[in-house]
């Protein structure tokens, strides 16, 4: 159905492959996305849930086309929360999300662990150094030790698949969630799997329920033995990791001894062959007397890592005694030249690299003549995630601050409360349409309980997609992952029940005159204003249509 | 000797780049050697610059092209060959559209495929090798005029 001619949406087409693929031959060349999926439906994985974030996203796109259940969940802490009901159920689960999607989730995360779960659930963090579509570089590895989540961390695609049945294994013996972390370049590299050589775990249950209210209901007469529980659980992870084939011991010479996990160990092997190196597998709960053995066998032990000095740290605090890097190599990714630097201890400016071609909003994206407009009256613009955050390169720089999803309410709403009024009284909340399914209708709220004097405008881009992960439907679309029709949440609807009176809903691309008309109403009166700027994605329309088209020929 | 071949493919989102780094890698796949091919997802579909790299060998590690040893610069965009040089080695070579007659191609869309046809005459895969790589990584209505593009790229 789709134009691979064009590179356009790198997700779906690649999932269709890898279905194809895997029946031609035991050797495939698949992104560690893809691995992961491979593995979930392998392992009879009975949901996938999620919410879109690159790198993660093509993880449940994979999934839903080798036939497994997959589901966008409206948020990252819906979808775990979602897995772990299936979870309870006796069935396995695996929820995906990117890092920063994690921030979300961490509130169902922290008492996950305390509970018993009896059907697996694995928990994707799909970090990105480097932040080639992110707006920050936080490290998901801090997210396991602060949980008290049992950690894997895959390198290449061979171990995403591995590992992912592992992540499997571990969750159902010790009934305990498990992370998978991976990183921008494991899931998005693609390296060879041979899925024949890998050992089978056990089938899974049926569902069933079975009632065990001390272990699952979360009252602190409960939850101070299950935390107690839970930390006799990762003691026994960390004995069960000093022996586990996780982790690795690469021979070399005893001059220097590298321990390394995920990413980092590829760029070690190409940059230090001749060095003996203990890669790790689960790099939490570590197994310290492997990592104090191995350390004592070389000269000088040094930990290579991407991002934040975690194992370093830890290891340090261990009492076993190593050299990490200097601060400069915890900003952005590592590669085979930095970890060569990093050995040498060369802390000279690295050279940089000349920019390539930013990327733009689309010239006939439906949404510029909004950020026109915002521009022509001098608005500040509290904006979101999302493609139109671009809108803060030139020529429009119409973006005055970007921080989270669904940031752009409550900040906008900050800025009218605090600001002199003739300020105040330009300040617009910007937002797509899946971020504020996302999390845009809890600001709305927020909104409506604690109006700024000055009023507030909240303008939502609404495109009919998920543009920026790859054209993903959302809840107010009305189709699922796989694009087939279900219920359709109405943005306007939403903000009506929550107690908006001034809700619009126009066509900002086919009189931009007339947007900018209603904009500056609605700016000029103190009221609470939710303009729904409804326009599709050019670039999704015509997939839409197809989508449409089959749904009515279903009904 | 290095033991690794590095391939850089560079061009502008949306022109194929992917495509393109895809049947390089399964042409080296199917001839039996280790194959990572690497690239950053993301902003390149808002039409920024994009590079993939596809490394083959008998082991590869890193899935990233160090700078200064690719052995390759493909440019789809010939623009985007100053933005990479820095990833090409001391003899590394450049490929890109002014070395064939481009405005020959049916379709500007082909132009990637025709650039590996130029690349296919430095490497030692079989042409039929790429031209079976082009029918798996293709869709079938589009294998015709793609074939016809690599031909014009390798040079008959």
């Amino acid at each position: 159905m789709k134009d691979s001619h064009s590179a356009a949406p790198a997700s779906g087409t690649d999932a269709t492959s890898l279905t194809s693929g895997a029946q031609q031959s035991s050797v495939e060349l698949v992104s560690g996305n893809e691995a992961v999926a491979l593995a979930a439906f392998d392992a009879g994985v009975s949901l996938g849930t999620g919410y879109p974030g690159t790198p993660s996203t093509e993880i449940l796109e994979a999934f839903d086309a080798l036939g497994g259940r997959a589901q966008w969940a409206p948020n990252e802490k819906v979808a775990l929360e979602v897995a772990l009901g299936v979870s309870l159920a006796g069935a396995r689960s695996i929820a995906t999300m990117k890092h920063v999607g994690l921030n979300v989730a961490a509130d169902p995360l922290f008492t996950a662990a305390y509970l018993d779960l009896p059907g697996a659930i694995v928990v994707v963090s799909a970090d990105e150094p480097g932040m080639s579509s992110s707006q920050n570089e936080q490290d998901n590895r801090r997210y396991a030790v602060a949980a008290g989540v049992a950690m894997l961390e895959p390198s290449d695609s061979q171990e995403a698949y591995e590992f992912t049945l592992r992540a499997i294994e571990i969750a159902e013996r010790w009934r305990k969630p498990v992370m998978l972390r991976m990183t921008t370049r494991v899931c998005h590299a693609k390296t060879v799997l041979r899925r024949g050589k890998v050992p089978s775990i056990p089938s899974p249950r049926p569902a069933d329920f079975k009632r065990n209210i001390p272990a699952r209901v979360m009252v602190p007469a409960y939850a101070r033995p299950a935390h107690k529980r839970l930390r006799a659980a990762l003691a026994q992870i960390a004995e069960w990791n000093e022996t586990a084939d996780v982790n690795r011991i690469v021979d070399g010479s005893p001059a220097m001894g590298i321990v390394t996990s995920g990413i980092s160990y590829q760029h070690v092997r190409e940059a230090a062959p001749e060095a003996s190196v203990l890669k790790l597998g689960m790099t939490y709960p570590l197994p310290f007397g492997l990592i104090r053995r191995f350390a004592s066998t070389v000269e000088r032990a040094l930990v290579i890592e991407e991002g934040d000095p975690y194992l370093a740290e830890a290891l340090r605090a261990a009492g076993i005694p190593v050299q990490g890097k200097a601060e400069m190599f915890r900003l952005g990714e590592l590669n085979v030249s930095r970890v060569r630097r990093i050995l040498a201890g060369d802390v000279s400016p690295e050279p940089e690299l000349p920019p390539g071609k930013p990327p733009t909003l689309c010239p006939g994206c439906g949404h510029r003549s909004v950020f026109s407009s915002l521009r022509n009256l001098n608005c500040i613009v509290s904006g979101d995630i999302g493609c139109y955050t671009l809108a803060v390169l030139p020529p429009f720089e119409a973006v005055d601050s970007c921080v989270c999803m669904g940031a752009s309410i409550g900040v906008g709403l900050g800025l009218r409360h605090a600001l002199p009024p003739e300020q105040a009284k330009r300040v617009v909340s910007v937002i797509g349409d899946s971020t504020f399914i996302h999390s845009g209708i809890t600001g709305i709220v927020e909104m409506v309980y604690n109006p700024p004097s000055t009023g507030h405008v909240v303008v939502v881009l609404d495109n009919g997609t998920t543009a920026m992960t790859g054209f993903q439907e959302h809840p107010a679309t009305g189709r699922k992952l796989d694009h087939s029709a279900t219920a359709k949440a109405s943005i306007e609807d939403l903000v009506r029940a929550a107690g908006v009176r001034n809700v619009h809903v126009i066509d900002p691309t086919r009189d931009p005159a007339a947007f900018e008309r209603l904009l500056k109403e609605c700016l000029d009166k103190p009221g609470l204003t939710v303009i729904v700027a409804r326009r599709e994605c050019l670039l999704a329309a015509r997939n839409i249509r197809e989508y449409e088209r089959m749904n009515a020929q279903c009904n | 000797m290095r033991s690794v071949t590095n391939i850089v493919i560079a061009g502008l989102g949306g022109q194929g780049v992917l495509t393109a780094s895809d049947i390089v890698a399964d042409v080296a796949l199917q001839a039996g050697f280790d194959v990572k091919k690497s690239e950053l997802h993301g902003m390149s579909q808002r039409g920024g610059s994009i590079a993939s790299d596809v490394r083959f060998g008998r082991e590869v590690f890193s899935p990233m092209v160090p700078a200064g040893e690719a052995d390759f610069l493909v440019a789809v965009e010939p623009n985007q060959v100053s933005v990479n040089a820095a990833i090409l080695s001391p003899s590394g070579i450049v490929i890109e559209p002014s070395q064939f007659p481009a405005d020959k191609l049916h379709s500007k869309k082909s132009l990637n495929v025709a650039l590996l046809g130029a690349l296919s005459r430095h490497l030692e895969f079989s042409e039929e090798a790429w031209t079976a790589a082009i029918k798996r990584r293709l869709p079938e209505k589009l294998v015709e005029v793609n074939l016809e593009a690599f031909a014009l790229g390798r040079g008959h």
